[in-house]
């Protein structure tokens, strides 16, 4: 069902990239997805893979999670795939048959496309699997912080961001909970046209709409009771350090990024 | 052969994560024709997950659920089926309401059963009736009405059904002391009417003692309890380990009997009368 969505979701832990300061993980998977960019050959493709293979292994999160996770981008991986595999000019023709030509060219680039597509969707995954939505926005807001020097509304836009992230799985509890109740009702949301499915949702809708309203309304005002009034002069109960286990983390991204770097540079 | 049969039932929430949560644990018990059973049980329980297997919304991951003897996942028809004869109001039905207008909203559910348009007509008119809407809240927005109006739309949503068990998950939550007394009245008269089974899970032991023929306790996962009233609050030590409470009569004259009155031990107000004006020496 809905709840089964692991997108966004956060599996509390206390691994080693459970303990990392949300800065740190932000930055890191910043660099890991410009090292996958800069990886052009099969030794930087497997440096980065080793590296996520040793993060997930670190992180303690089982990896059916990321298979899970997975389910949604299958069309976007066959699209990209496919797409390679046939619309990449070579040489080495492998089959030629009417207006497709396969080439090994083409199956090259369409097996390092989905690996480097896989591998970045599963980085993310990993970074919001390891951070509670709190601390990511946190680590965001103080990653923007020189931005307010121009003026930019740094801490408002966490702060949506923090309040939307927040109420994700509450939206989505509800969801199952107004489709429960309709089904209960004898509402059907499995079979019919496509028209008659998206008829169905109306009842879904409109309940998920009032009940989103009525739960911003109510928000706004338990904010205002606790005198909020943006980040002006707001201080921090716990405030971002960055510790021994940081630098490890830093340190390591750092040498696969050079690492990927100088294979390019040598064009191994 | 009882009405509905509930077999060893087992449900776990999100089975094989680290978010596995054991909701209820080998339950078993059956509802015969015409039974008003309460379900108590402190909040986490697992009443909530038992009462969506009894109407086939959840399934179970093990164990049956049995309507007249067939099970209800035995086929996708028979579950959608299942669904219009065992009407479950969930909490806060209030909050399900989508239509422009009321009428519109209660004729959902018999709009689904695929019913001709006279019975559907009917079905609504009676279903309002019987929870004292008048033609006008029929064509008023349920957005405007009251809270305590838009629950009872919402119960007339799952009554126009006519279902032969209905299950309401404490369908007074949230109500003022007149609101809650129409809500309940609504329920007996529904029951008296379609000679239907009443299943109802509540806080209050006032109104189960008071409603209920039969008490089903449910205690983490497990079916703790099932009896008369008189049986299950006979053990009022153990209700009060599990986080609840007997009904405020019989506490009172449990307190009046250690103060030295001979009074009997009563469950409801109506009793209590009686052994006060009856004659009990007093």
């Amino acid at each position: 069902m809905l709840k089964d969505i692991t997108l966004g979701q956060f599996f509390p832990g206390n691994s080693f990239l459970h303990r990392l300061d949300p800065r740190t993980k932000l930055l890191c998977v910043l660099v890991y997805i410009v090292a996958l960019f800069v990886a052009a050959n099969w030794l930087s493709y497997g440096l980065c893979l080793l590296f996520l293979i040793a993060a997930i292994a670190v992180s303690h999160i089982r990896p059916k999670a990321f298979l899970n996770g997975m389910r949604p981008m299958i069309f976007l991986l066959c699209m990209t795939a496919i797409l390679n595999l046939f619309f990449t000019q070579g040489e080495t023709v492998l089959v030629h048959f009417w207006v497709i030509t396969l080439t090994l060219e083409g199956v090259y680039r369409a097996f390092f496309m989905l690996m480097r597509i896989l591998m970045l969707i599963t980085s993310t995954f990993l970074l919001t699997y390891t951070t509670s939505p709190i601390a990511l926005t946190d680590g965001l807001e103080s990653l923007l912080g020189p931005l307010k020097a121009l003026h930019a509304p740094v801490h408002e836009l966490s702060m949506m961001m923090c309040i939307a992230l927040r109420f994700i799985p509450t939206l989505i509890e509800e969801t199952d909970k107004i489709m429960s109740a309709q089904k209960a009702r004898g509402a059907d949301f499995e079979s019919g046209s496509l028209i008659e499915r998206a008829k169905a949702l109306i009842p879904v809708l409109v309940p998920l709409f009032i009940s989103a309203f009525r739960r911003a309304g109510e928000l706004a005002t338990a904010m205002e009771c606790r005198c909020y009034h943006g980040g002006e002069g707001r201080t921090k109960m716990k405030l971002l350090r960055y510790h021994r286990c940081d630098f490890l983390g830093f340190g390591v991204t750092f040498a696969l990024i050079a690492g990927v770097g100088v294979l390019r540079a040598f064009g191994w | 052969m009882p009405l509905l049969e509930v077999r060893n039932l087992t449900h776990i929430y999100s089975q094989g994560t680290p978010f596995e949560h054991v909701a209820l644990e080998n339950v078993s018990f059956s509802l015969e024709k015409g039974e008003f059973v309460g379900i108590i049980g402190h909040t986490g329980s697992g009443k909530s997950t038992l009462i969506q297997h009894l109407n086939g919304l959840l399934k179970p991951s093990a164990g049956t659920v049995l309507l007249d003897g067939t099970d209800l996942w035995s086929s996708k028809a028979f579950t959608r089926q299942a669904r219009f004869r065992i009407g479950l109001v969930f909490q806060y039905p209030e909050y399900q309401l989508f239509e422009e207008t009321c009428y519109a909203d209660i004729a959902f559910g018999p709009k689904n059963m695929k019913l001709p348009r006279e019975e559907i007509d009917r079905r609504v008119r009676k279903a309002a009736a019987l929870v004292g809407l008048t033609d006008e809240q029929l064509r008023a927005s349920p957005f405007d009405l009251s809270g305590g109006q838009k629950r009872r739309v919402a119960i007339a949503g799952v009554i126009a059904m006519e279902p032969e068990i209905l299950i309401l998950d404490e369908p007074t939550a949230g109500l003022d002391p007149a609101g809650r007394e129409e809500i309940l009245g609504n329920i007996l008269d529904y029951r008296r009417q379609n000679k239907a089974t009443i299943v109802m899970v509540s806080h209050s032991m006032d109104d189960v003692a008071r409603m209920a023929d039969r008490l089903l306790v449910m205690n983490e996962s497990h079916l703790a309890m099932d009896g008369t009233p008189e049986a299950v609050f006979r053990r009022a030590d153990e209700l009060m380990q599990m986080g609840l409470d007997i009904p405020t009569v019989t506490r009172v004259f449990s307190v009046l009997r250690e103060k030295g009155l001979d009074v009997p031990t009563v469950y409801t107000m109506e009793q209590a009368i009686a052994a006060l004006t009856g004659d009990a020496p007093c």
